[in-house]
């Protein structure tokens, strides 16, 4: 069973690895975005950490909830909303248990995901973060002990952005040259699946 | 890196403390970065609202005072703001007559302005929205996020906010943004890639001898890359872009629009042959702005924006503004 304690674990994992690959993740932006991806989420995550210390949300819904409201609030550009409404989304389709199951998680998660694919209009292949998202929360739903095969199909879904061109957000802009470049934001996704991971083994 | 700044993480916050002591004619709240200006809100006035990344300047802070914006939200370097700021702004210029919010085409400004809609909505504001889009370069915007906002959103900010002084009621105010960006087209060229401060290093690399076509705002490429053009063949391909797409019945404002490190001397060099262009293809100039006004850093090079006016937009374009970037008529 997962409790507030382990969602906090992962979100304070998750800062820490934002932190550690800041610097991958703008150089990735550069290439095709604007060179701040890194930053943002650098920023959204310390407000993160700081408000879950302070708050402290009993249930992992709450944890979830609080910590998707403050990325909206905090990190602006299209990351914030983004990555806000998929915590968001999931917390409150965790509602108010104390704890909850892996399973519970992968079908919350879902919830997450299709509400970030709403928000942005987007959709798998598009060159995005849904493209590490949804590959990882279909593993995820598979079986109760695959967060692993979540990482793993997160980070195969953030490669194979590289051949794809951009439909959506500002690396849309560049078209075809779009093309040959890694997502930053189905990166930073795939870094995210990849310490929720980390926490569950 | 060669920037005047002291770290990235406050250059945003250090602008709006130099800008507050440069104007104080503007409320300029550093924490929650908002820029009002100071008489807000003016009773039975339509409140305008514009916002997006820093990096843009004037854009949009120096366009805040009578005549033009009530204000203004800057988000990071190229970041849209959060929907926080916008509530906040929203809140502090409505006078009860409703805030119109202008938002640029991108992806972070339109969802954290529909996010900033639904809290002012909340709070008891009544709310328009306006989209900026008028940049031709983005030719399959089936496939894209749409058409960027660029440099119409100079006319759409100063026309609807000459409206809004006069007192326009916000069905009418958001109808005259509206036409004025379905009036206008941009096209923009860089010479030079720019550095933001927290990469530090240009955003990409463009070999001298070499320019951009098609670019935005935000120091991305553009759609495609040619050898170094002269001023004259420039002006003939952006201006030629614009039309493809605007056929002006009437005559039109001009903006010859710098990025940034384009000084003026060439600017008006280059303003000279889009004249010359327009005056070719037949097109009347009603007015002509030349000058740094939606810049994109350090970036070098400039883009055309071009407005058809009738004499109802003509005539709020002419009406005075008192900005720090745009000020003329009082």
């Amino acid at each position: 069973m997962l409790d507030a304690d382990f969602f906090r674990r992962w979100l304070s994992a998750a800062a820490a690895a934002v932190n550690r690959e800041a610097d991958h993740l703008t150089e990735l932006d550069s290439a095709i975005g604007d060179a701040d991806h890194g930053s943002n989420l650098q920023r959204g995550f310390a407000a993160v950490t700081a408000v879950l210390e302070k708050e402290a949300p009993q249930t992992p819904g709450a944890v979830l909830t609080l910590a998707g409201r403050q990325l909206i609030s905090t990190v602006g550009g299209a990351s914030g909303p983004l990555y806000g409404t998929l915590l968001r989304r999931t917390g409150k389709a965790l509602g108010d248990a104390a704890e909850v199951t892996p399973g519970q998680l992968a079908e919350a998660l879902r919830a997450g995901v299709a509400a970030v694919a709403q928000l942005g209009g987007a959709k798998a292949g598009d060159k995005t973060m849904l493209d590490a998202l949804e590959p990882a929360v279909e593993a995820l739903g598979e079986s109760t002990a695959s967060f692993a095969a979540a990482r793993e199909a997160a980070e195969q879904g953030a490669l194979a952005t590289v051949p794809l061109q951009a439909r959506k957000g500002r690396a849309s802009y560049l078209g075809e040259r779009s093309i040959g470049h890694q997502d930053p934001g189905a990166t930073s996704s795939a870094l995210l699946v990849a310490t929720l991971a980390e926490v569950a083994s | 890196m060669r920037m005047l700044i002291n770290v990235p993480e406050t250059v945003v916050a250090d602008a709006l403390r130099g800008m507050a002591a440069a104007h104080p004619e503007l409320a300029v709240d550093v924490e929650n970065r908002v820029i009002v200006r100071r008489d807000a809100p003016v009773a039975r006035k339509v409140g305008l609202v514009s916002g997006g990344g820093s990096g843009h300047e004037p854009l949009h802070g120096g366009f805040v005072g009578p005549g033009m914006l009530d204000a203004a939200c800057p988000g990071e370097v190229f970041t849209s703001p959060v929907p926080d700021q916008m509530a906040r702004a929203a809140a502090a210029v409505d006078s009860g007559e409703g805030v119109l919010f202008i938002v640029k085409n991108y992806t972070g400004d339109v969802l954290n302005f529909d996010m900033a809609a639904e809290l002012a909505e909340d709070e008891g504001v009544r709310l328009a929205k306006v989209l900026v889009n008028d940049d031709v370069a983005v030719t399959d915007s089936l496939y894209t996020a749409g058409r960027r906002g660029t440099g119409a959103t100079l006319f759409v900010e100063k026309i609807a906010g000459a409206a809004a002084e006069e007192g326009a009621p916000l069905e009418r105010v958001e109808a005259i943004a509206r036409q004025v960006n379905e009036s206008a087209r941009s096209f923009g060229v860089a010479l030079s890639a720019c550095s933001t401060p927290a990469k530090g290093s240009p955003t990409f690399d463009l070999p001298s001898g070499e320019l951009e076509l098609g670019i935005g705002i935000h120091g991305e490429p553009g759609r495609e890359r040619r050898a170094m053009m002269t001023s004259r063949e420039i002006a003939d391909f952006a201006v030629n872009a614009v039309l493809e797409d605007l056929a002006p019945s009437g005559p039109v404002l001009a903006l010859v629009n710098g990025m940034g490190a384009t000084p003026l001397l060439e600017l008006y060099g280059f303003n000279a042959e889009v004249q010359r262009v327009l005056a070719e293809r037949g097109v009347a100039v009603a007015r002509t702005l030349v000058g740094n006004y939606v810049t994109s850093l350090d970036m070098a090079g400039c883009s055309v924006t071009l407005c058809e006016v009738d004499e109802e937009l003509l005539r709020l374009w002419d009406a005075p503004v008192q900005t720090a970037g745009l000020r003329w008529g009082r």
